[in-house]
């Protein structure tokens, strides 16, 4: 009895070391591209060029979080980037008629829309039980119409825009551009809530097993709604802020903007299948996407090659985790041996 | 008890004759037809219901496909970018001097190379998802699209490519024939041979199946490269229609396809639908579609429509249809309520 359990703890360890491994691979990974950018273009360590890619990655880190949430459940969510578009087209269409309107105001307007989106969706996951990936696609398309119907086709454009809300991307809060401190208080918050308190830790056990989760008398149902109304709301604040930072709401703003979220959770080690994912493995995939997308027009690559190289990335980033995964479990079953 | 039959064959009955998901969609898609020609006094004609087909036909040989990954209960966000990458393979090689049907077969043989790449990975690394797999190879194939031909359009085919989607015999457009053909071969595939049964069998129970001796690799291998092949006929009749190409082509169109699945009544747990199904819900929208563009409607309404139908058709399902669906054996609820069954001595 004793010695199984001594053995169970070891190959825990060992799939504990695995997923360190994980992260510190990606660390890894990240210092060597950081190397090569910097010996093809000196500027690209700079000071400034750091800053501009934490600006311009910001809005994925903080969509990255709610999704992180929704996908340790087993869900997924295709909605959001019509969200980002139907929050930041509200936000801006309001702005255009009350110019005198508080930003922050906005802002809040934006995750409402967010909100009611999120809990629609909510809704349908955990009460009608309809696959998450049917019920956000089927809301992608209403809120994405929803958009264009509402601006009835038309730009909301710079110069129609207050400059209170043109600063909320560009002014700064305790010397930190305000996205970057967003970004950065949110995943104070995200890391908090998965790691220390109850509900969080409850949503890592309905995404791992359902049932289980189901018997030992977690709220299943109403958690799901929880993730999907928090992906929704964190939603609606990307949008507002992506309309400020771009200064111009569309129609077709963030479309298709979901698969880079989506992206950069699996880079993060966020497993598509629920029950895994972490908050320091989301930061570096994060990164690693940011870092890309800035890194790449200044070492000269063409713009035409960038899709590859990030799809290349991402598959070999998924095909590395499932490889060192079966690598554990190897090693583990060969300590167990008699 | 001893003497146990189980019986293959349901009971047939009128009520479950009509009781069917594929009769709602009947009433949908003639719904749709009437509410089209009130809209419009030229609608109803023959050469209008027949003609409109060239406008939506292209993305249904999509359809047909995805309803078997759908029922291995799988999904492909692949596909559009599969077209993205076939057509322009095609136009390219057309423009750097091959022949047009050197041209065509490098489409199709294009597509299905990027079916193989799916489905190989998918079988050597079944601890992911389809969705990841296909989500990294919709950026790359889209990718080596943008790399290929970069932000051109490409096109001047001969005169006679042009009929592949415009061309139509005795007033019947081509690509319905095609369509038909194909819809008839996929629908005696998956219903009437022994590999569309393996299919049924995977998307039931996957571990159920390898056991009982069905070369599951094989069969997710051969849908993925049965997908890439038809995404090769997409790009082929898009490209005629539009008459040139360009890497952002059949942007969103796995979207659309999948929606048309999932509205055709196939269940994406997979395991059970039918080919009738999508078949119907490709003319619900294709004529929903083209009715809203009768009366100068945008596409936007549409998206809205179809959005709301795809929902609330799951929903049906789910509420109606749902629970004999996959009736599960009885010591299975006990066990999830927490109850272990007794063994009988």
């Amino acid at each position: 009895m004793s010695g199984e359990m001594i053995k169970g703890t070891a190959r825990a360890r060992v799939i504990r070391s695995g997923e360190g491994f994980r992260e510190l691979g990606l660390l890894v990974f990240i210092a060597i591209l950081c190397v090569a950018f910097q010996l093809r273009n000196h500027s690209f360590l700079t000071l400034a060029n750091i800053k501009d890619l934490l600006d311009n990655t910001a809005i994925l880190g903080i969509l990255s979080v709610g999704m992180t949430l929704v996908l340790i459940t087993g869900g997924i969510d295709l909605s959001i980037g019509a969200t980002i578009a139907l929050a930041g087209m509200t936000s801006a269409l309001t702005g255009m008629v009350i110019p005198a309107i508080n930003p922050l105001l906005s802002i809040l307007e934006g995750m409402a829309v967010g909100l009611v989106i999120g809990s629609v969706i909510g809704l349908l996951v955990a009460r009608f039980n309809i696959l998450p990936i049917i019920a956000t696609l089927g809301l992608m398309n209403i809120v994405r119409g929803a958009t264009y119907i509402e601006s009835g086709g038309a730009w909301v454009s710079s110069y129609q825009m207050s400059d209170g809300f043109k600063a909320l991307s560009t002014g700064t809060t305790l010397g930190v551009n305000n996205l970057v401190f967003i970004a950065l208080v949110i995943f104070v918050l995200f890391w908090y809530f998965v790691n220390h308190t109850k509900t969080g830790r409850r949503i890592y056990a309905i995404g791992s097993n359902p049932e289980a989760a189901d018997i030992s008398g977690i709220p299943r149902r109403r958690l799901l709604w929880l993730v999907y109304a928090t992906m929704g709301v964190l939603a609606g604040l990307a949008g507002v802020l992506w309309v400020s930072k771009f200064a111009s709401a569309q129609g077709d703003t963030a479309l298709g903007y979901e698969l880079n979220v989506i992206a950069a959770c699996v880079l993060g080690g966020v497993s598509i299948s629920g029950g895994s994912g972490k908050a320091s493995g989301l930061i570096l995939g994060v990164i690693l996407l940011g870092m890309l997308n800035n890194a790449l027009p200044l070492i000269n690559v063409s713009p035409f090659w960038q899709q590859f190289i990030q799809g290349v990335v991402i598959l070999a980033a998924v095909l590395t985790n499932v490889a060192v995964k079966r690598n554990n479990i190897r090693l583990a079953l060969r300590k167990r041996a008699i | 008890m001893s003497e146990r039959s189980i019986s293959v064959d349901r009971p047939r009955s009128l009520k479950r004759f009509f009781f069917q998901w594929e009769w709602l969609l009947v009433l949908i898609l003639i719904a749709v037809n009437v509410i089209n020609s009130t809209l419009s006094p030229y609608y109803l004609n023959f050469g209008s219901l027949v003609g409109s087909t060239n406008s939506f036909l292209d993305m249904a040989f999509l359809v047909l496909p995805m309803t078997f990954v759908i029922i291995l209960g799988n999904i492909d966000i692949s596909v559009a970018s599969t077209v993205a990458l076939s057509a322009v393979v095609m136009a390219v090689s057309f423009n750097a001097g091959a022949p047009m049907p050197l041209a065509v077969a490098l489409c199709l043989v294009v597509g299905t190379a990027c079916g193989l790449f799916n489905g190989l990975i998918m079988v050597k690394f079944k601890e992911l998802s389809s969705v990841i797999v296909t989500l990294a190879t919709m950026i790359i194939f889209r990718g080596i699209a943008y790399v290929i031909l970069e932000d051109q359009a490409s096109g001047h085919f001969p005169a006679w490519y042009s009929f592949l989607a415009w061309g139509s015999v005795r007033h019947v457009p081509f690509i319905l024939m095609v369509f038909a053909v194909c819809a008839v071969a996929f629908g005696l595939l998956l219903h009437k041979t022994s590999f569309g049964r393996k299919v049924f069998a995977m998307g039931n129970n996957l571990t159920a199946a390898r056991y009982s001796g069905i070369k599951t690799d094989s069969v997710v291998v051969a849908v993925e490269a049965l997908t890439g092949l038809m995404a090769g006929f997409t790009a082929l009749f898009l490209t005629s229609r539009m008459g040139s190409t360009r890497p952002n082509v059949a942007q969103g169109y796995e979207l659309s396809v999948i929606a048309m699945v999932v509205l055709g009544g196939v269940s994406t747990s997979g395991g059970s639908g039918r080919i009738g199904g999508p078949i119907l819900a490709v003319f619900i929208i294709g004529y929903l579609n083209y009715g809203l563009g009768l009366v100068n409607t945008t596409a936007n309404v549409l998206l809205i429509i179809v959005g709301s139908l795809l929902i609330l058709s799951v929903l049906v399902l789910n509420l109606r249809f749902g629970r004999n669906r996959h009736p599960a054996p009885p010591g299975a609820k006990m066990i999830a309520r927490g109850k272990v069954p007794e063994e009988k001595a």
